[in-house]
């Protein structure tokens, strides 16, 4: 659905946000993009959209240049930006009917009412913008974006600082855009939103690509599994003979830490287990858990420094 | 042509005036009433005519001219600057629009504005002095003309300005003086032979005289002169706008 090419912006300044970045989106995908501050996710999503020129590279979506196609490429994105921008003093009917215009559809009350009653706008609707409150802007400006029916829905951290509720209710509106078959790419400080919506991964830093990954896949290969042994009491130190397990000590020695690997075919879990046993270390309790997206892209950002 | 778009952008417009009617409307009109009533009831009963006309009637196409340019300049900036100054601008940059439909919608809107004060204050100017409109299809013609370019200019105006101030200094110091001194409340004829030269390179010299043709056939310049400025006034503003929207000046980083 979008395709970029060798995309490089550079600003008046000299600051290079986007560094010859190439990637594909595909049709009725939910495509996170992850990176921390300043890594060019805001600059790459206002190219596409064309808020911002690119110094070079070429963008396509849905197979039409963004420069010489822009009436076909914008009329099918719509766009939630960062900030929350919003007409002070229009009501939220009229700032969602100028939106639909805008991008060159004829009036559909039928639609609106849709889209505000999906985000719980609806009985906001004859109230003017400035007396909402940050999440209400929040979601006027996702039914703006709505309002004209997209096929590529850009959300530039959607819910960086609004309530669980209508984070929820987004999650449930981004459902049901890609049961629609809408394309989404989102941007988020929240690694949890990535985990559960998007199909795939990117991950942006210093204005470069550095992963794009099925988010399964990318949990799958990277992802580590843990097993912690709760111990009865404190332990002095690890036996040399389990030094091949490459056990963690907690810092109050009650805790035993093995980090394995789940693609393996052995984890060593049951030799464990069994060494612990001749050793005459026992344990109260135990726990498994798995690496989050979070640990993931810590670890990526990480590497790239 | 992205015709939805344009009538989103003009409703929109409008919908501000009318939201803001006492600023818009009833401010303007009011000011300019008051010209009526000091420079035209008041001290005009008490100067001789200029050219065979009262001077209470002779200043009324000044001031109609006055009150339009500096309102078509003013509505206009507004209108672009602040969803600049609001960030709003983002939707209008990822919107499918032309320059050419963006200066349709903002510029028609701003002009349609302009019109509307300026038939008012023509209808009220009707209260205090008499009025006689000797070409009334070229009248219509300077109005419209002097409004759309005016407002060209003030959108212009606003995507340039940085700033409140910038807004507010080019119609307040150059703006403003040059109507002033453009013959609104004399006729250039009346002055000394070296300030008559220097008036002619004011450009608002050439609106406010055609202008005033149409009403009582009297003219500082010839008429043909005051079109043919007018229209490359608004043609300058034309491509100043598509180069704008082109390059993206000030309003795409």
């Amino acid at each position: 659905m979008i395709w970029i090419d060798g995309l490089t912006k550079t600003y008046a300044g000299g600051f290079r946000a986007l560094n010859n970045v190439s990637l594909e989106i595909n049709r009725g995908e939910i495509f996170a993009l992850l990176g921390p501050n300043g890594a060019g996710k805001t600059t790459l999503i206002n190219v596409v959209c064309g808020i911002v020129n690119a110094t070079a590279g070429k963008v396509e979506v849905d197979g039409h240049d963004i420069v010489s196609d822009y009436r076909l490429t914008r009329a099918k994105i719509g766009l939630v930006p960062q900030e929350m921008p919003t007409e002070s003093f229009e009501t939220v009917w009229n700032t969602c009917q100028f939106s639909r215009g805008l991008f060159g559809k004829p009036a559909s009350p039928d639609h609106l009412e849709k889209v505000l009653k999906s985000l719980s706008l609806w009985d906001r609707k004859d109230t003017i913008s400035m007396e909402l409150s940050g999440g209400m802007k929040r979601r006027v400006l996702i039914a703006k974006a709505l309002a004209h029916e997209p096929e590529v829905l850009f959300l530039d951290e959607p819910t960086a600082g609004v309530d669980v509720e209508l984070r929820q209710d987004m999650w449930n509106v981004v459902a049901a855009l890609r049961e629609e078959g809408v394309t989404v790419i989102l941007t988020t400080h929240y690694i949890e939103e990535a985990e559960q919506l998007a199909d795939r991964v990117g991950v942006i830093n210093h204005g470069e690509i550095i992963l794009v990954e099925e988010k399964e896949k990318l949990m799958r290969d990277l992802g580590k599994k843990q097993l912690v042994l709760n111990l009865p009491t404190p332990l002095a130190e690890v036996p040399p003979q389990l030094a091949s397990y490459q056990l963690e000590l907690s810092d109050d020695r009650l805790d035993l830490t093995y980090t394995y690997d789940t693609k393996r075919e052995r984890t060593g879990i049951t030799a464990l287990l069994g060494e612990l046993n001749a050793a005459g270390i026992h344990f109260t309790d135990l726990q498994t858990s798995q690496s989050s997206l979070e640990d993931i892209f810590v670890d990526l950002v990480n590497r790239g420094r | 042509m992205n015709v939805h778009a344009v009538k989103a952008i003009y409703r929109y417009e409008m919908a501000r005036m009318f939201r803001t009617v006492v600023q818009s409307i009833v401010a303007p009109v009011l000011s300019t009433s008051l010209y009526f009533v000091i420079f035209g009831a008041a001290i005009g009963s008490r100067i001789t005519e200029i050219d065979g006309v009262s001077y209470g009637s002779f200043i009324v196409p000044g001031l109609i001219m006055l009150s339009i340019m500096t309102e078509s300049i003013s509505n206009s900036s507004f209108a672009i600057y602040f969803p600049k100054f609001t960030g709003t601008i983002f939707e209008l940059l990822s919107a499918p629009v032309s320059y050419g439909e963006v200066m349709l919608g903002y510029v028609g809107a701003a002009a349609s504005k302009s019109v509307i004060i300026g038939t008012i204050i023509l209808l009220t100017a009707n209260f205090f002095v008499d009025i006689e409109i000797a070409h009334p299809l070229i009248m219509v013609a300077f109005l419209l003309l002097t409004c759309v370019s005016f407002c060209l200019f003030g959108f212009i105006l606003g995507i340039w300005a940085t700033g409140w101030e910038k807004l507010t200094i080019v119609p307040t110091l150059i703006i403003m003086p040059l109507t002033f001194l453009g013959g609104t409340f004399y006729s250039i004829s009346m002055l000394p032979p070296i300030w008559q030269t220097i008036s002619l390179f004011n450009p608002v010299v050439y609106l406010i005289s055609g202008f005033r043709w149409s009403f009582y056939e009297n003219a500082d310049v010839s008429v043909a002169l005051s079109l043919g400025i007018t229209i490359g006034f608004l043609v300058t503003c034309v491509l100043v706008v598509r180069w704008i929207f082109k390059t993206g000046y000030r309003l795409r980083s």
